[in-house]
């Protein structure tokens, strides 16, 4: 045995971690700094001013905005989602536990052109909500509406786990030390449901903004109202803009990581102020 | 604040948890529920609680019918077996908690509430834990945290579901000294539930035992020892060697030989189960004597103030077990060893009619486990 060498109960940790190294340069970093690349062949005002047109300013406003209020939407909905599938029984909950995953499995595509189908004027939902000024689809309602359809599952499948393990003893006690129900929930429930909701919000928010396919078909596209910022990356694309597409994403990839980072942020300060 | 409970009936599904049970909790008592695991007295407490409603029954708190007041209203304490108590909220917070959300018209101020506080982390010793969050406290003090919480908005009784049962043996020895203690200081009305006939016995101003969802006796420690009323009440409190026979006059005769009964009021001729607790059994050395019967020394565990002895007897396939207990100078005066052949004498038997005992699993020996009574 050589001096100073160390012996691990685990074996191969050298080869896992270089592995994984490897694997994340592969799949992630590589692709990643090739963006920077590409957008760095422009030289800083042509980024500048391809970056802050006023119709990719808009279609970031559209983008963003929607996403963190779908995600939001379904921060509330999926937590509501998840008490009823944990703590009720009800013929049929197998069954709905099952649907929540839809939005996962479905092709974004057919998402999109379902939602488009119901809300469209002539749809079903469309043609009565039309005569009351509620117009969805292809506006950023039916974008909010397509976004909070597919960020749905990222929510309750993140809060349900927790919810399960949360004791039932502790909504006893501050029922018993005369909480009433919005006190137990407030006090007693959410905080301990807190980062798990804030994990579900991370991941229902980094899908909406990247989402593209359910929602171009309900988006309608229109500049400057109804653009998301994926689609104008695309169309830079099919206009042989390669530069210019990859000057969007950058700062698509930038934001989306500031907030990324802010939300991470947040989940290890509610970490920190319980246990310790 | 008496409690009392009435006709209480709770079923889950076809198990009848609780069988028509009629208890009185006295003011100022402390009230211990004991029974085997499945007994009904944790739902019972609940019910009590208001944390489970009964199927058919009514709850009194100090006269007044409860069985319809919500939780909330009731003013109890609880106290459970695994603390309960708020993670992300520190010990002061989680003491404060009731208080703080109390409504507006009564919240005491914060100083108020902050004195309190400080009074009760006094009353259970922790006051310089006051900052900490509850994984950082052993469980002793996390239960003593749950007891403040719970005094804190000054509830008219105290239930405690085996406030102790998650605790090492030493801690709980310890806790209950000190339960039993604050109840002499406070003298509020509590009931508390456990399996640990050690810890009924020892804290209890009262105990009920309960078995399969009924009340089996109510009494003071010694009485419930003492004159145990039912075959399982006397199974439950403690070892004993178990005999089986007729009763002829005043002796049972029983496969081992003729035992000498001190009471009789078994008719002749009767089937009867003898029960004798291992204080109640006397070794005898001289073979020659012509009282109890024969049995062979096993093992001799001395340690203490008394000495335990296991024997076998000379009948059954397999053989008999007896367990004796002895004081040390009575052990040191024998001067036993293992494979010794002596006479065993029982001083007091008590007598069960056998379809009394059937129904019942009683402990026969401690340390040997459950066996089902069998004649």
């Amino acid at each position: 045995m050589r001096p100073g060498k160390r012996h691990r109960v685990l074996p191969g940790f050298p080869l896992a971690l270089g592995y994984t190294l490897f694997y994340l340069a592969l799949i992630v970093l590589i692709p990643l700094s090739a963006v920077f690349l590409k957008s760095a062949t422009l030289n800083w005002e042509q980024f500048w001013s391809t970056v802050s047109a006023p119709r990719v300013v808009a279609s970031y406003r559209v983008t963003f905005g929607t996403a963190l209020l779908a995600a939001a939407i379904n921060g509330v909905f999926g937590l509501i989602f998840a008490w009823v599938l944990v703590r009720y029984s009800f013929p049929g909950k197998r069954v709905v536990d099952a649907l929540v995953d839809l939005p996962f499995a479905l092709p974004t595509a057919v998402a999109g052109i379902a939602l488009t189908a119901i809300y469209a004027g002539n749809g079903w939902l469309g043609q009565w909500l039309e005569p009351l000024g509620v117009k969805v689809a292809f506006t950023p309602l039916g974008i909010l509406i397509a976004l909070t359809f597919i960020g749905l599952p990222f929510v309750v499948r993140t809060v349900q786990p927790v919810l399960e393990d949360l004791d039932t003893e502790l909504e006893e006690a501050a029922v018993s030390l005369g909480a009433d129900r919005w006190q137990t929930f407030r006090h007693i429930v959410l905080p301990a449901l807190l980062p798990a909701l804030l994990t579900g919000f991370a991941l229902a928010f980094a899908r909406a903004v990247g989402e593209y396919g359910s929602v171009i078909f309900i988006a309608g596209n229109v500049p400057m109202v109804s653009e998301i910022t994926p689609l104008l990356i695309i169309s830079k694309l099919e206009q042989f803009d390669y530069a210019g597409a990859t000057a969007i994403a950058v700062v698509m990839l930038v934001v989306s990581f500031v907030l990324l980072f802010l939300i991470n942020g947040l989940q290890i300060w509610t970490n920190r102020s319980r246990e310790r | 604040m008496s409690i009392r409970v009435e006709k209480i009936v709770k079923r889950f599904g076809q198990f009848v948890a609780i069988d028509n049970v009629t208890l009185d909790f006295p003011t100022g008592q402390l009230v211990g529920l004991l029974g085997p695991s499945g007994c009904g007295k944790t739902t019972l407490l609940r019910i009590i609680a208001g944390l489970e409603s009964a199927d058919a029954g009514r709850v009194f708190l100090e006269g007044e019918d409860a069985s319809d007041t919500h939780v909330r209203e009731r003013q109890v304490g609880f106290v459970f077996q695994h603390y309960a108590l708020f993670r992300h909220m520190t010990v002061f917070d989680n003491v404060a908690f009731g208080l703080r959300i109390k409504p507006r018209g009564q919240r005491p101020a914060e100083s108020a509430i902050r004195e309190r506080v400080g009074q009760l982390l006094d009353l259970v010793q922790l006051a310089a834990l006051a900052q900490r969050y509850p994984a950082q406290l052993s469980g002793g003090q996390r239960q003593r945290i749950a007891l403040a919480r719970a005094l804190a908005v000054e509830p008219r009784v105290m239930l405690l579901d085996e406030p102790f049962g998650a605790l090492d043996a030493k801690v709980r020895k310890e806790l209950r000294r000190w339960l039993r203690s604050l109840h002499d200081a406070l003298h509020f009305t509590s009931v508390f539930v456990t399996h640990d006939q050690e810890e009924a016995l020892e804290v209890s101003d009262q105990v009920v035992l309960m078995n399969h969802g009924r009340v089996e006796q109510v009494g003071t420690p010694t009485q419930v020892y003492e004159h145990p009323a039912t075959p399982f009440v006397y199974g439950f409190l403690g070892a004993v060697n178990l005999f089986h026979g007729w009763v002829q006059g005043q002796h049972l005769d029983v496969a081992e030989g003729r035992l000498p009964l001190n009471y009789g009021n078994f008719p002749a001729g009767t089937e009867a189960l003898g029960f004798v607790r291992p204080h109640e059994l006397d070794i005898a050395t001289d073979l020659a004597d012509p009282s109890g019967f024969v049995a062979q020394v096993e093992r001799i565990l001395a340690f203490g103030s008394t000495a335990r002895v296991e024997l076998t007897g000379a009948h059954g396939e397999p053989r008999r077990l007896y367990e004796v207990e002895l004081s040390r100078e009575r052990a040191d005066a024998l001067n036993l060893s293992a494979g010794q052949r002596v006479r065993l004498k029982p001083a007091r038997i008590r007598l069960f009619p056998p379809e009394q005992v059937a129904e019942v699993s009683i402990r026969i020996l401690g340390g040997l486990g459950t066996q089902k009574a069998t004649h």
